[in-house]
């Protein structure tokens, strides 16, 4: 069974936690055009490689960021979005 | 053992001969470059060939024919869809599938099974009224049946699926049908090779090289390759080869994984769906019981099997039949589906001059392998998108201009 480390909860089954899909910057609604709005919303990075993600763990309603290597499906480091990086072991 | 093979015992030659040549060496220059060979990539290179006269055509894959996602696939054909564009595109496929063995001259086993796809809830069976009515306006056979006729098509199904998830009715489609991909791939490979196209397996295309805003050739790991026109063909790997020329697209990478059990005697006439369950099976030839179910829960780029998986899709289908508690799973395997927001592909022309992109196949490519031989061989003799495929161009994307075929999936994502 996969193992996710919750920065809150500690490490936890994989069933535990729902995938929340890359960590992306919004551009301004306001002032962004009709393409760069379209490229926000639809388009993805979707080559594989370490990525930033949103991860949720179910039992907690705790979302955090991961860092996950999207081609080993390991995960680098998990942390609270403000407390920044932190790495774990 | 038939005797005529024993002087085969004696002489050193081949005993048959090939389906395809192994070309030695690649030429330093083709008029068309078709990444991948896979169904796609070689339903391609026939129709090239076959109808368009082109042949000065090289088929790369890294690895070998049929060995993506085309020999991966449960093999279910159907165009039962929700959208008049899908509707009409997949029933153009399943038109070219049905003479598709006499067309190769091999047999496909395409077996017409009946489809079903069943309601737990109301509100799916509100989905499938409404893809009955689209299905029926657009001429395909499909219509919305109850409990009775679902007992009698498969009688030892339980209906109530244990208590909790009793199934209301279900979406029937006649025509929905399996046949066996492997030969789909060979047949279109076979044909496009003895056609004059070049099939170069275990060769790997690592970059795509644009100048100008055209594409001039191909870089790969046997050597530089001059071309005006490539066809990516890849599935799961389409992120990697956009990525090599800057395009940016919405497809990401999800594992979907499936398995087979012991073979049985034959009990299962037809294709059984269940979306709120997560389970789809029928019944091979050789008398496994195919199974599948939801993709893996998030972007992964592997091919890798789970144990969540078997355990999940046994699980529900036991809902379904009990009496299968002692069969064993024979075999599991997983592969990487070019998932899109909208459920529907990306195929036509691309920002870059001579790329052509066929891809965003996710779960549901398989079916479509000949209608998209046929439209993308016209799209790249043309210049221009076939009108089949119009709707389903990545400048959709830009456009807001989606498809929304998610209600046709067949289980939940
Ligand atoms: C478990 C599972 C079940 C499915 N069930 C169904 C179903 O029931 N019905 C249905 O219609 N569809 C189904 N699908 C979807 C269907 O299998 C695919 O959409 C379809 O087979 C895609 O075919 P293809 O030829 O485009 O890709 P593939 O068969 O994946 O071929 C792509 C080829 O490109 C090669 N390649 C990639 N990168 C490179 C490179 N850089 N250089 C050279 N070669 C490269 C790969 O090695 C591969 O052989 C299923 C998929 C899976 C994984």
């Amino acid at each position: 069974m996969k193992i996710i480390h919750c920065p809150v909860n500690g490490p936890r089954p994989m069933q535990e936690f729902a995938y929340g899909g890359a960590f992306r910057e919004m551009p301004d609604p306001a002032t962004a055009s009709d393409t760069e709005w379209g490229d926000y919303v639809f388009n993805r990075d979707g080559a594989p490689g370490v990525k930033r993600e949103w991860w949720y763990h179910l039992a907690s309603g705790v979302w955090f960021v991961a860092e996950r290597d999207t081609l080993r499906d390991r995960f680098l480091r998990t942390y609270l979005y403000n407390e920044g990086e932190q790495p774990h072991d | 053992m038939p005797l005529g093979l024993l002087r085969f015992a004696l002489n050193k030659k081949h005993p048959e001969p090939r389906m395809f040549r192994e070309p030695d060496a690649l030429k330093s220059s083709y008029d068309v470059v078709i990444i991948g060979a896979g169904g796609h990539g070689l339903a391609c290179a026939y129709y090239l060939a076959r109808d368009h006269g082109i042949t000065n055509v090289a088929v790369l894959e890294q690895g070998y024919i049929g060995g993506g996602n085309t020999g991966r696939n449960t093999t279910i054909i159907r165009s039962n869809y929700l959208t008049p564009e899908g509707v009409r595109f997949y029933d153009e496929s399943v038109r070219l599938f049905k003479d598709l063995s006499e067309d190769f001259d091999l047999n496909l086993f395409y077996s017409e099974r009946g489809h079903f796809t069943f309601a737990h809830t109301d509100s799916a069976l509100n989905t499938m009224r409404w893809r009955a009515e689209v299905n029926k306006h657009m001429g395909v056979d499909s219509e919305v049946v109850d409990r009775e006729t679902i007992h009698e098509a498969c009688p030892e199904l339980d209906l109530d699926c244990g208590g909790h998830l009793p199934i209301m009715g279900a979406l029937y489609h006649a025509p929905g049908a399996v046949a066996r991909h492997d030969a789909v791939a060979w047949g279109y490979g076979r044909g496009a090779d003895k056609r004059g196209v070049e099939i170069h397996q275990k060769t790997r295309v690592n970059d795509i090289r644009v100048e100008g805003g055209k594409v001039v050739g191909v870089e790969t790991d046997k050597g530089f390759i001059h071309t005006g026109k490539v066809v990516s063909a890849v599935a799961g790997f389409t992120p990697r080869i956009t990525e090599m020329v800057g395009l940016r697209t919405p497809i990401t990478i999800q594992p979907l994984q499936a398995c087979v059990t012991e073979p049985l005697k034959p009990w299962l006439d037809t294709i059984l769906v269940s979306a709120t369950l997560h389970v789809y099976v029928s019944q091979s030839s050789r008398g496994e019981l195919v199974m599948g179910s939801a993709l893996d829960p998030y972007e992964l780029h592997s091919t890798r099997s789970t144990l969540d998986f078997t355990e999940s899709l046994s699980g529900h289908l036991l809902d379904m039949f009990p009496f299968l508690s002692e069969i064993k799973v024979n075999r599991q395997w997983a592969g990487m589906a070019d998932m899109t927001p909208d459920f529907a592909p990306v195929m036509g022309l691309t920002p870059i001059d001579g790329l052509y992109l066929d891809a965003g196949w996710g779960t549901w490519g398989f079916k479509a392998t000949p209608v998209c031989g046929k439209t993308m061989s016209y799209t790249v003799a043309n210049d221009r998108p076939h009108e089949l495929i119009e709707p389903f161009s990545l400048s959709r994307f830009e456009n807001y201009q989606l498809v929304g075929e998610k209600g046709a999936a067949s289980v939940g994502h």
